[in-house]
């Protein structure tokens, strides 16, 4: 068994232009932030993204990388827009490939068994098929009712990020939900894990049951330690979302200036200036680290 | 009771809504919807079955705005993909959001505006597609106006009765429209799928929820929305929502 570690600096290695990349997590939930903050730091641009989304994608989009998004809707949850988002969209028209939230699971499990396709009843009649003409849909060869047929996504790379993992790639969530990460792994050619911690193999189960490592080494290709990764999305039960952080993002994205200050102060240094500069924010603003 | 607050009326009336839907998984989205869906479970409908809107499945609620980790009792794991599983099963039942919707109950959460470039992008068509050819779907409107009630809406994310009745195979046989309630009245579908009042909130006029809906829409002879039961009153203030969430979603 190979030791597939790989150093965060090394990640943006493994992701082109014009990739097709699939992120992790739900909305601001276990988003694979790290790696993500490794991509705005690189030139890599033209993407497109995948993704149930949520800062992610704003910050793809802040930074100009991205050329379409695919998704089921894109939500900072306790702020119900991203404001990246919506400026890509409102000012400069970003092309989208919107889609029920059914039809986007579909496709991606038609993308991880290798299918073209699979039938859902989702979408029907919505504007979803008007506004995606290059969606078909298919009859029954069994009765006589009609599906969309949802084609099947092939990931270049997904991204995300679990609890733990070892060197191997086994990975392990601790928290509520496994979201579609496993998923994505299995929809994509290669997968790059982000862990809080990687330990022995021995230890994933030392203390949670078996049913809690959802990615098989099967389907992860390296595997990144990146502590507090998903900052400042949540990843429970290693910590919240750090909801002071999250509202400073909106704010910021809001207006230029901000934004600009905001970039300076924490994406333009590597991910242990950010962590620093997360830490000495909180700092500043007497909340407990 | 001279002391019933509009929201109050709002939460019996969406409680109303979940009635006789069985052993069902309760979706709501919104203040008023949750708490409706908890004072049903704790009244006419003890089968309806409730989230913490995280991965857990309830028997006894968590506090209102709160997960399984702030209390309640948890009777099952639904992550997001099961969810999606349970919705395609229909063994499920919807009250959602609309920014716009139409006299045939299409109901846009996506955008306003033109697609390749909207006015104003929202949160996206979410599940609404999927909700409403799987299940009942009940809408839950805030703010009554004619920006909401529109002529046509600028993308069909839940699909009306007009699209499902004209769909030509049998795919979409559990299309199931159920009551807009909003914060002046509680409408439903006539016969021919149109929206129509179903009841005005005590002190609203046809003439007031006509100037706010941006089509014609039958009026007449509307009752007004039954006001809750003491026992409802009761659950609604002391038990599912004490620190009075409802009033700040609907004003008195």
């Amino acid at each position: 068994m190979g030791n597939k570690t790989l150093a965060l600096a090394d990640v943006a290695s493994h992701v082109e232009s014009g990739m097709t990349i699939g992120i992790g997590g739900w909305g601001s939930r276990r988003k694979p932030m790290a790696l993500v903050r490794q991509l705005l730091r690189s030139d890599v641009t033209d993407l497109t993204v995948v993704s149930f989304g949520g800062p992610d994608v704003g910050l793809l989009c802040a930074a100009g990388k991205v050329r379409r998004v695919i998704y089921g809707f894109v939500s900072l949850d306790s702020i119900p827009l991203d404001p990246h988002f919506r400026a890509a969209r409102e000012q400069h028209g970003l092309p989208v490939t919107e889609y029920d939230e059914g039809m986007f699971v579909a496709a991606l499990r038609a993308g991880a068994s290798r299918l073209s396709f699979l039938p859902t009843r989702a979408g029907l009649e919505s504007d979803v098929l008007r506004r995606n003409p290059e969606l078909r849909t298919v009859a029954s060869p069994y009765d006589d009712e009609v599906y969309v047929a949802v084609p099947g996504i092939r990931l270049d790379v997904a991204l995300i990020h679990l609890n733990r993992a070892d060197a191997q790639g086994n990975g392990q969530y601790l928290g509520p939900d496994p979201y579609f990460d496993d998923v994505l792994a299995m929809a994509a050619d290669r997968c790059l894990l982000s862990v809080e911690k990687i330990v022995d193999t021995a230890e994933l189960t030392a203390t949670a049951p078996p049913q809690s490592l959802l990615i098989s080494r099967l389907f992860v290709h390296h595997v990144v330690e990146a502590r507090n990764g998903a900052h400042f999305t949540s990843c429970e039960p290693d910590y919240r979302r750090d909801e002071a952080f999250q509202r400073h993002y909106a704010r910021s994205a809001a207006d230029p200036d901000a934004w600009r200050t905001f970039t300076e102060e924490f994406l333009t240094g590597d991910e242990d200036q950010y962590q620093a500069a997360v830490k000495s924010l909180r700092t500043l603003e007497g909340a407990p680290a | 009771m001279s002391d019933v607050t509009r929201a109050e009326i709002c939460v019996t009336a969406c409680a109303d809504a979940w009635r006789g839907a069985g052993e069902v998984l309760a979706h709501a989205v919104g203040t008023v919807p949750a708490i409706s869906a908890r004072l049903a479970r704790l009244t006419h409908s003890p089968d309806l079955v409730l989230t913490d809107g995280e991965a857990f499945l309830m028997s006894e609620p968590p506090p209102l705005g709160g997960t399984a980790a702030d209390g309640g009792v948890i009777e099952g794991w639904a992550p997001f993909s099961r969810i999606f599983d349970i919705l395609n099963s229909g063994r499920r039942h919807s009250m959602m959001g609309a920014s716009q919707i139409d006299r045939y109950g299409n109901q846009n959460i996506s955008l306003i505006g033109d697609w390749d470039r909207p006015t104003r992008q929202l949160i996206g068509a979410r599940g609404a597609p999927g909700n409403t050819v799987n299940h009942r779907t009940d809408y839950w409107v805030s703010r009554h106006s004619a920006k909401v009630f529109v002529e046509s809406v600028d993308v069909v994310c839940g699909v009306g009765n007009d699209r499902a009745r004209a769909h030509a195979s049998s795919s979409l046989r559990f299309h199931d429209l159920g009551v807009v309630v909003t914060n002046l009245a509680v409408l439903g579908y006539d016969a021919d799928g149109r929206l129509e009042i179903r009841s005005l909130h005590p002190g609203v006029t046809a003439e007031e929820v006509q100037a706010n809906t941006g089509f014609p829409i039958e009026c007449r002879s509307a009752p007004p929305t039954r006001p809750p039961t003491a026992e409802e009153l009761e659950l609604i203030r002391t038990v599912i929502d004490p620190k009075g969430l409802r009033d700040r979603e609907v004003r008195s």
